[in-house]
């Protein structure tokens, strides 16, 4: 299985969210880019650190399913900016205990720095960085749809506002880096959590969905303030070519949970309290 | 094969009875100890035969079945672990049971971790080449074609760890001396510069090994930093060659005094993983290189480098070369059979690619020397059939012009294996 990084514990799409010069807006007083980067706190930077129990279950044409369930611990660094992330695997067995670590970081000129460690030789490894359209641990998701694709890598167009969405079309920029022409993203307008995602292949023809089957909203209590982070914990992925679909569930979502840094080679050799309890 | 040593067993039981005792809550513990019990393993068969003949050996050169047992669990102050392997060997004609893991963790202090009992310890940063992790090693495993994870073989060890922001610490102390599982003859047939010939089964080697405890003891120290990425380290060691470095004048074979002294560093470079490791092996028995019986020191260097070259496919390379101090005075010693090279080059590749949504591996690890004229190739594939089962088949393939050289004795033992394994 190979390890890819798992970034966003309450998104799993891409931070396209983009917002419109919607005549319906209430207020259209701020300009793309401010709705894009609150966009993009909501979808990737929600409290200052993060838990969650994944299970992806993996199905592929013929019916077969593999399981993968791993728990995952983010902090953030700077909000919006670079974020740390602790998986740490429970299923399938042969690769139970194994921990992947990232360093994510969002300047562009600089690759993320991947860890992983195999519990069964000691073993600390450092991991090249990679495609990141390649899969992640061999689910439909790609490392890009979990850990969000850089707002800069693509031109943002409205093309349609509904009474629940945005739907932008996004075009990469450097279209040789990529398999797909361009994608659409609806984004639901209250919460900005994208529900939606559509990948369009070089002959412009539908060949992937994303979709978004369940968000709850998750109330953290900080003294008298009650947080309210709406977090997708359903997701589906369908590869129209293949005929294979990934589930991804959330469990157990939790923020703010005043996570030190266990983002380092000690905690990669012995999991943390919050990863095992 | 490594029974489980009575001291080992005082340490776990003191480690785990003294915190214990403290708290006068021995039941509450039990209580929690096993609703927090967690019971792993795999069950799996293994086999593999020579494809060349070696008349010093069986055709098969592995034959197994293991089943293997991972219990873990916790208690508030500590976590527990206990793995072990049963298995029934038809080559050996034996079942046995190799204890791997039993150890008891804990952080007494923030800045402090502790783990005592048998333990996999692994540090530095070669891709199977070691300088500074002087371990041990289950070189035997390793070239009959065991999985990848029996190359280490466990330490009977105290390991604690310190931290802080100017630089973190581990010191690893290993009560009695821990050899690897070196190449006997047992299984694999080897160069026995007595003899002057290949030998195996008909010369198994048998050493006189250090083996009293507290005074023949092993320890280990890293100390290490992570700046911007850049993982620093620098190591020292005081014990023994871990697999036999001299013998006596009887032709017993030995395990000399060793010290070594190292340092690491580990970082991205461009798209990849750079890293670069150097070790002074200092022959304590043996300083001055006059001893002909005895391995004299050696100075080890590693330059090595990884990257993705194409979608779910890696390759890594790395540049080892090993330098024997003193080498006038080893030739001038030398009284008979071929003589070892002042300087020996090794290069590594590693190519892995991943297909079928990553459920089939293919993966070749190459030794190559140059100086030795020897190559060890490592082919395998595994497939992972459901998230329980993998069948697996990979081969050890060796060449060499000589038959003295380190891969190149083992070109009779040149095997092809298979096996399937049910994880649960």
């Amino acid at each position: 299985m190979k390890l890819l990084p798992v970034f966003t514990i309450t998104l799993v799409f891409s931070a396209v969210l983009f917002a419109a010069n919607d005549p319906n807006l209430p207020e259209k007083t701020t300009d793309v880019e401010t709705i894009v980067s609150k966009a993009n706190l909501i979808a990737y930077y929600q409290g200052n650190d993060g838990k969650a129990k994944v299970k992806m279950t993996i199905t592929d044409k013929k019916g077969q399913s593999r399981i993968r369930e791993f728990l995952i611990l983010r902090k953030d660094v700077k909000d919006g900016g670079d974020q740390k992330y602790y998986v740490y695997f429970l299923k399938p067995a042969d690769v139970r205990k194994m921990v992947f670590m990232v360093h994510k970081h969002t300047d562009i000129k600089k690759d993320d720095d991947r860890w992983l460690y195999l519990p069964g030789l000691d073993l600390v490894r450092r991991i090249a960085a990679g495609d990141k359209r390649t899969s992640f641990v061999g689910s439909d998701f790609l490392y890009e749809d979990v850990s969000g694709r850089n707002l800069a890598e693509d031109a943002h167009e409205l093309i349609e506002t509904t009474d629940k969405y945005y739907v932008v079309k996004n075009v990469p920029k450097k279209p040789d880096t990529v398999e797909f022409s361009y994608f659409n993203v609806s984004i639901d307008r209250k919460t900005f959590v994208p529900m939606k995602m559509e990948f369009y292949d070089k002959k412009n023809k539908l060949y992937r969905i994303i979709e978004s089957q369940k968000v709850e909203i998750i109330e953290v209590k900080e003294g008298e303030i009650i947080h309210k982070f709406p977090t997708v914990v359903k997701s589906v992925v369908s590869d129209l070519n293949t005929g294979s679909k990934t589930v991804m569930e959330f469990a157990n979502v939790k923020y703010n949970i005043n996570l030190k840094d266990i983002f380092t080679e000690r905690y990669l050799r012995r999991p943390p309290k919050e990863a095992k309890r | 094969m490594n029974p489980l040593k009575w001291p080992t067993i005082v340490m776990l039981v003191a480690g785990l009875s003294l915190p214990v005792m403290a708290q006068e809550d021995t039941e509450n513990d039990l209580t929690s100890l096993l609703s927090n019990l967690d019971v792993h393993g795999f069950y799996e068969i293994r086999s593999g035969y020579r494809l060349r003949k070696d008349k010093y050996q069986k055709d098969m050169s592995i034959m197994e079945t293991r089943l293997q047992l991972d219990v873990s669990s916790y208690l508030d102050w500590a976590d527990l672990k206990f793995k072990g392997d049963v298995f029934g060997d038809l080559v050996e004609e034996r079942a046995d049971f190799d204890l791997r893991e039993a150890c008891i963790f804990t952080s007494p202090f923030d800045f402090m971790d502790l783990k005592i009992g048998r333990q996999i310890l692994t540090w530095g940063t070669g891709d199977l080449v070691f300088i500074n992790d002087l371990f041990p090693k289950d070189w035997q495993s390793f070239f009959i074609g065991r999985d990848s994870e029996y190359l280490k073989a466990p330490s009977d060890a105290v390991k604690a760890s310190f931290f802080s922001d100017w630089a973190n610490l581990d010191i690893v102390y290993t009560p009695q001396f821990d050899p690897d599982r070196f190449i006997s003859g047992k299984r694999v047939s080897y160069w026995n510069s007595n003899l002057g010939r290949l030998a195996g089964r008909d010369a198994i080697i048998h050493t006189d090994k250090p083996n009293r405890w507290f005074r023949d003891s092993e320890i280990a120290a890293r100390l290490y930093k992570n700046i911007n990425n850049y993982e620093f380290a620098l190591y020292a060691y005081r014990g023994y060659w871990k697999s036999p470095g001299g013998q006596k004048a009887s032709g017993q074979s030995i395990f000399p005094d060793l010290n070594v002294y190292g340092a690491s560093v580990r970082g991205a470079i461009g798209k990849g993983i750079g890293n670069l490791e150097f070790g002074y092996y200092e022959s304590a028995d043996d300083r001055s290189g006059k001893d002909p019986l005895v391995n004299n020191s050696e100075l080890r260097y590693l330059v090595g480098y990884t990257q993705e070259i194409g979608k779910d496919f890696t390759a890594g390379f790395q540049y080892y070369v090993e330098q024997m101090l003193n080498y006038s005075r080893y030739m001038d010693n030398l009284s008979s059979g071929p003589a070892r090279d002042e300087y020996r080059h090794l290069t590594t590749l590693r190519l892995t690619k991943l297909l079928m949504n990553q459920n089939l591996r293919c993966s070749l690890f190459t030794y190559y020397s140059p100086t030795d004229k020897d190559v060890h190739l490592r082919p395998n594939v595994n497939y992972k059939v459901n998230d329980n089962l993998a069948i697996e088949i990979g081969a050890n393939i060796f060449f060499g012009d000589h038959p003295n050289t380190f891969f190149g004795q083992f070109q009779n033992n040149t095997n092809i294996y298979t096996a399937l394994r049910y994880n649960f």
